[in-house]
């Protein structure tokens, strides 16, 4: 009886093994790593499209999809090397850079011709100019998002929103130097793309008055303090908005008159892949006209391909959030890459701006390490004479 | 010398995965990010942080002290019961750690949050909401929640080993509960009182989650600092100065907590 036990135990134990072997020794198995946006995939919610399990259907290569927070996580990453990406979609300025600081391989186009469905006018692009490194995955614009219930229509229009004393302790902010300088660049009226260290420092200055106002410097946490009402007003993506809105229909959204970034987001590939082929065939999926729109569709971002605006829903592409009309797009400006000099001083400041505040803490602080610091002597003091007496008392 | 050979796995684990970082760490904080170049300057850069490594110290010190207030008790009233009983409240005490540290913070962010379930709660018999949220007082409370268990753990260890028959001997001999207590216990729990404070001030002191989440734009502590040094801002060698400059004071801490437990030891042995 136990042998008869022990067999079917063992059984047991062996069979899922085997059965877990077996489609791996009929295959080998190709595993891409791609690295995208947080929230920036139609991952299956809702009945949407799952992207990466439609890819890994058509081509048998396997995702596995990770995520970041803003461009400067993905470009440290990248930089401090160690781990393998195959596909990375960063913005435009970030892939200036990237090509720039040689962290980019060049594509074969002959093995992504969906590229032929992008549209003309997301080619040769600024960061990018001769089409050797970069897909166009989405465009959009950045915008203020507020909540209509709390918001008073009369401030709404400008940047100064972010600013406004009414709505302290409601307003978020970007938590990335780029698009957080962007604002202030656009309220001064400079160029989003400034070098001049003194336009950049008295935008620092700007930020620095706003911050009391701040709730928190956040980026994909913006979902869920926006549609929760926690924050009333946040500067974020167009797509975002719309993706916010099917959860609180309470969420307006305007283009700031004074300007603001327009921006293009790509796939790439960068040095430390490690199956190139593979890379390629899922940014060409990607592109694929009716992938790109039943993605695009659940993402609300704008679509770069008239081809798969044909599969898109109507209602979507006549929003003027995602798709705004020619004059509200003369406002926009791209983001270019910045000299080292620049990003290094903008991050300075950056850290500056989200660390200052709490002098006071030079008062409080001293006080407590003096605190301890004496209550501690005494203690050893203490300590030591009690022993330097129980010593004596016992050598009496 | 069976002993030494016995403890050889550890002590390669501890130099592949302790000793090295701990070099490259001061590599990192003594060159330049540009030139590689040998430098103090991120050290120097140190003082624009001063507000910020003295707020982190400020707020782990009340959290480490109101730790101490609302564990000791605990850890005393544990060390009285049965053994039974003992077993139970002390894996009770345990038990919020078996579900991960963001997850609990997080909740605490649903529970203190504008809309959440405190001030809704007082918005339905119309109070307006209280700034519970994005204070010091929440990142302490955080701080206190996650590391209280770090507090009682030692102290019970402590409090269980107490001699009864030093207790009853101090009552023999004319001593109150205050006395007890004064005389007897509490000087004996002193190793006990160290080390919590140390378990509890080392990581409180070093945390950038609980700030993030529970404490304001004007709370950054410098756990944050070193984060987005390394995540997102890319100068490893900034953040690798923060960490040495705090690696610094967490040693100072232990080497405090040691003289501590080691004039104890004496009076043991006396």
């Amino acid at each position: 009886m136990k042998k008869v036990l022990s067999a079917l135990l063992l059984a047991v134990l062996i069979i899922p093994v085997l059965l877990a072997a077996a489609p791996k020794a009929a295959a080998e198995t190709v595993t891409i790593n791609v690295y995208n946006w947080g929230q920036y995939i139609s991952d299956g919610t809702d009945g949407a499209i799952d992207v990466n399990k439609a890819f890994t259907e058509a081509t048998g290569i396997h995702v596995n999809y990770m995520t970041y927070d803003s461009n400067e996580t993905l470009y440290t990453k990248l930089k401090t090397g160690g781990s393998t990406y195959d596909v990375i979609i960063p913005s435009d300025y970030m892939i200036g850079r990237l090509i720039s600081e040689g962290l980019l391989e060049k594509l074969d186009y002959s093995n992504i011709p969906n590229y032929q469905y992008i549209e003309e006018a997301y080619k040769n692009t600024a960061y990018d100019p001769t089409n050797e490194y970069s897909v166009p995955y989405t465009w959009g614009t950045v915008g203020v998002i507020y909540n209509k219930k709390y918001v008073d229509e009369a401030d709404i229009g400008s940047w100064d929103l972010l600013w406004n004393e009414k709505y302290k302790g409601k307003i978020l902010m970007f938590s990335n130097p780029r698009d957080a300088f962007a604002i202030a660049e656009s309220r001064l009226g400079y160029s989003l793309n400034t070098q001049n260290e003194e336009e950049i420092r008295a935008c620092a200055e700007l930020l620095l008055e706003q911050k009391p106002l701040v709730q928190a410097y956040v980026m994909d946490q913006i979902y869920n303090a926006m549609e929760h009402e926690e924050a009333w007003v946040a500067p974020y993506y167009a797509g975002d908005y719309l993706q916010m809105l099917e959860v609180n229909e309470d969420l307006g959204f305007y283009f700031p008159e004074e300007g603001f970034n327009f921006f293009i987001d790509a796939a790439c590939i960068p040095t430390s892949c490690t199956n190139k082929e593979a890379a390629e065939a899922y940014i060409n999926f990607l592109c694929d006209p009716e992938i790109m729109a039943e993605n695009l569709d659940y993402l609300g971002y704008s679509v770069p391909s008239e081809a798969a605006k044909e599969y898109m829903d109507e209602e979507a592409i006549a929003n003027p959030v995602a798709y705004p009309d020619a004059e509200t797009l003369a406002r926009g400006e791209a983001f270019l890459s910045l000299d080292q000099q620049t990003n290094q001083l903008m991050d300075k400041l950056w850290l500056t701006v989200k660390t200052s505040g709490g002098a006071n803490y030079l008062l409080y602080g001293g006080i407590a390490v003096v605190v301890i610091a004496v209550v501690l002597i005494v203690i050893l003091v203490s300590r030591k004479k009690r022993l330097a007496r129980r010593r004596s008392g016992y050598t009496r | 010398m069976k002993n030494k050979f016995l403890a050889g796995p550890y002590l390669v684990w501890m130099a592949l995965f302790t000793i090295i970082p701990l070099v490259i760490v001061l590599y990192f904080a003594l060159t330049d990010s540009v030139t590689g170049r040998f430098t103090l300057s991120n050290l120097a850069a140190m003082k624009d942080y001063l507000p910020i490594f003295l707020r982190s110290i400020w707020l782990a010190a009340i959290s480490s002290i109101i730790c101490l207030i609302l564990g000791y008790p605990v850890a005393w009233c544990i060390a009285q019961t049965g053994p039974k009983v003992q077993r139970f409240l002390y894996m009770l005490v345990m038990l919020p750690m078996c579900i991960s540290f963001l997850l609990r913070t997080l909740a605490w962010v649903a529970i203190l949050e504008d809309t959440g379930m405190i001030n809704s709660l007082l918005g339905r018999i119309g109070i307006s909401p209280l700034p519970l949220i994005r204070t010091n007082g929440a990142v302490i409370l955080g701080m206190v929640y996650n590391y209280l268990p770090y507090m009682i753990m030692p102290l019970y260890t402590v409090i269980i080993k107490i001699d009864p028959r030093l207790v009853e001997a101090a009552q023999d001999l004319g001593c109150d509960h205050a006395q007890v207590f004064g005389k007897v216990t509490l000087p004996l729990s002193v190793p006990g009182i160290v080390s919590g404070i140390t378990m509890v001030f080392v990581p409180a002191v070093s945390t950038f989650y609980i700030s993030q989440k529970l404490g304001s734009s004007g709370t950054t502590l410098i756990g944050d600092v070193i984060e987005s040094q390394f995540k997102t801002a890319y100068n490893p060698n900034l953040g690798a100065a923060m960490s040495l400059v705090l690696m610094i004071l967490i040693f100072i801490c232990i080497g405090l907590m040691n003289r501590f437990t080691g004039d104890d030891d004496e009076v043991m042995t006396l």
